[in-house]
């Protein structure tokens, strides 16, 4: 069973910085808007280290906590090697774990805190969580400047690095459980449309979430997915109710509630900051929801097998918040 | 539900491309492009009275030159993102993606910064007008002798 409940994880506090676009997009209460990608580094990934650093370094001042207090730093990012977490963490002298699950992230990172929480000798850890538009742009897909032309379905990768705060304590948010998913691969080769590509592990990771836990899908107040984007959100409700025969009555996409449609960004955002720069910064600030399952969904597609014809594999991972 | 199904699934809930609408556009763009290049060559044998071959090739300089220079400014990818295909066909397009590859990389050094990726998506053009042009070559050889 990949299903765990955890009893006492509490989601303390986030802090967040962002790019240009998204300082101009639907989300509020952002502790720093960038208006350069470049950071007053030398280079994009330079920058997004920054991000990173001033992420963990930030949370830690606002709780006047030093890296003493904190027993673990769980965290990734869409870079090669996880470059931007393994050289953000190099000075901050706190054991670190760092994980690849492309726009999952987020979720399997709390799913990690969360079991190293429940032994007694675990009090704090921080979840960390970045990307940046111009690194993934670079390695990815095409030169920066090259502009490349985007289809309807392409998705826009955020620019933002987030830090959590977990414990013990009982404050703002409970962690209830966590589902790891399967790797799921249903044929699409299309870089394009990764919104395709994850909606089946996003579906397949709700039903075994739902079949572990015992659960009516009703029982959440939202099901909010990671960054399938306007065009995977659809394509999920639709797989959902046709594989599964699950009616997904309350369902948002990160993806698709990131951006302006002014913005120009056409099926949405995408990135493993997606889902909690949504999550933080304008789903819980509206205080509707009460059971929130947040379900990241990432494609895992190495630019590699891409090129070698291969169809692009994609895992999700859910995570059951209660608001308290 | 299998590949098949599911393949049928994502074609039918994703929006088509606007492709007749972006291919008269392109046209247009790619149009103009010739028609100001057209201009560049009279003006160049009216005005400074070169002749019809070496005007060309200044005309492939100054258009290179100019598409680089946006490029550089960071102008030319809002362009090829609205123009599409028809800023990316013409020379200007090759210029554009040499040029665009090596600012990339220009922080990764000379050799294996820039020297290793200035070609990353036009070398597959160069290696295309080598190969062709040496088989071009035999078949005149072998016609004409």
């Amino acid at each position: 069973m990949a299903s765990l409940k955890f009893s006492n994880v509490y989601i303390n506090d986030n802090w967040t910085i962002t790019g240009p676009m998204e300082s101009d997009s639907k989300l509020k209460k952002i502790d720093i808007k960038l208006d350069d990608y470049y950071f007053d580094e030398k280079t994009f990934e330079q920058a997004e280290i920054r991000m990173q650093k001033m992420a963990i370094n930030s949370i830690l001042a606002r709780h006047k906590l030093s890296s003493k207090d904190i027993d673990l730093i769980v965290g990734g990012d869409l870079l090669n090697q996880i470059a931007a977490s393994n050289y953000a963490n190099n000075a901050t002298n706190i054991p670190f774990v760092g994980i690849y699950s492309a726009c999952a992230t987020f979720p399997e990172s709390l799913i990690i805190a969360g079991s190293f929480l429940k032994n007694d000798n675990v009090n704090k850890i921080i979840g960390i969580t970045s990307c940046h538009n111009l690194t993934a742009e670079k390695q990815f897909r095409y030169p920066i400047e090259y502009g490349s032309p985007r289809t309807q379905t392409s998705t826009w990768t955020s620019t933002a690095a987030i830090s959590v705060l977990l414990s013990k304590k009982k404050k703002n948010i409970k962690v209830e459980s966590g589902t790891i998913g399967k790797i799921i691969d249903m044929g699409i080769k299309d870089t394009n449309n990764m919104g395709a590509i994850m909606a089946p592990a996003a579906a397949q990771t709700l039903y075994e979430h739902l079949s572990d836990l015992n659960r009516n899908v009703d029982y959440y107040d939202l099901i909010l997915t990671g960054d399938l984007g306007c065009v995977g959100g659809e394509i999920f409700k639709e797989y959902c109710s046709k594989t599964y025969n699950i009616k997904i009555k309350k369902h948002l996409d990160a993806g698709c509630e990131l951006y302006l449609k002014s913005q120009n960004v056409y099926a949405g955002g995408s990135g493993p900051s997606c889902l909690p720069l949504v999550l933080f910064n304008k789903i819980l600030l509206q205080k509707k929801y009460k059971r929130i399952l947040i379900i990241g969904t990432g494609s895992l597609h190495s630019p590699v097998m891409v090129n070698q014809k291969i169809s692009i594999p994609a895992i999700a991972h859910a995570v059951s918040l209660e608001v308290l | 539900m299998n590949k098949d199904e599911y393949a049928k699934l994502v074609k039918e809930l994703s929006p088509k491309e606007p492709r007749i609408k972006n291919a008269i556009y392109a046209f247009l763009v790619g149009g103009l492009i010739g028609f100001i290049g057209e201009v560049i060559v009279n003006i160049l044998i009216e005005s400074f009275g070169l002749a019809r071959v070496d005007s060309y090739a200044w005309l492939a300089l100054i258009i290179i030159g100019i598409s680089c220079l946006l490029t550089a400014l960071g102008k030319f990818d809002n362009f090829v993102t609205k123009a599409k295909c028809g800023l990316i066909v013409p020379t200007t397009g090759f210029a554009h993606s040499v040029q665009s590859a090596s600012l990339d990389y220009k922080r990764e050094g000379f050799v294996t910064g820039i020297g290793a990726n200035a070609f990353k998506l036009a070398g597959s053009v160069i290696v295309a007008g080598i190969i062709s042009a040496f088989f071009l070559i035999i078949l005149k050889v072998m016609c004409y002798g």
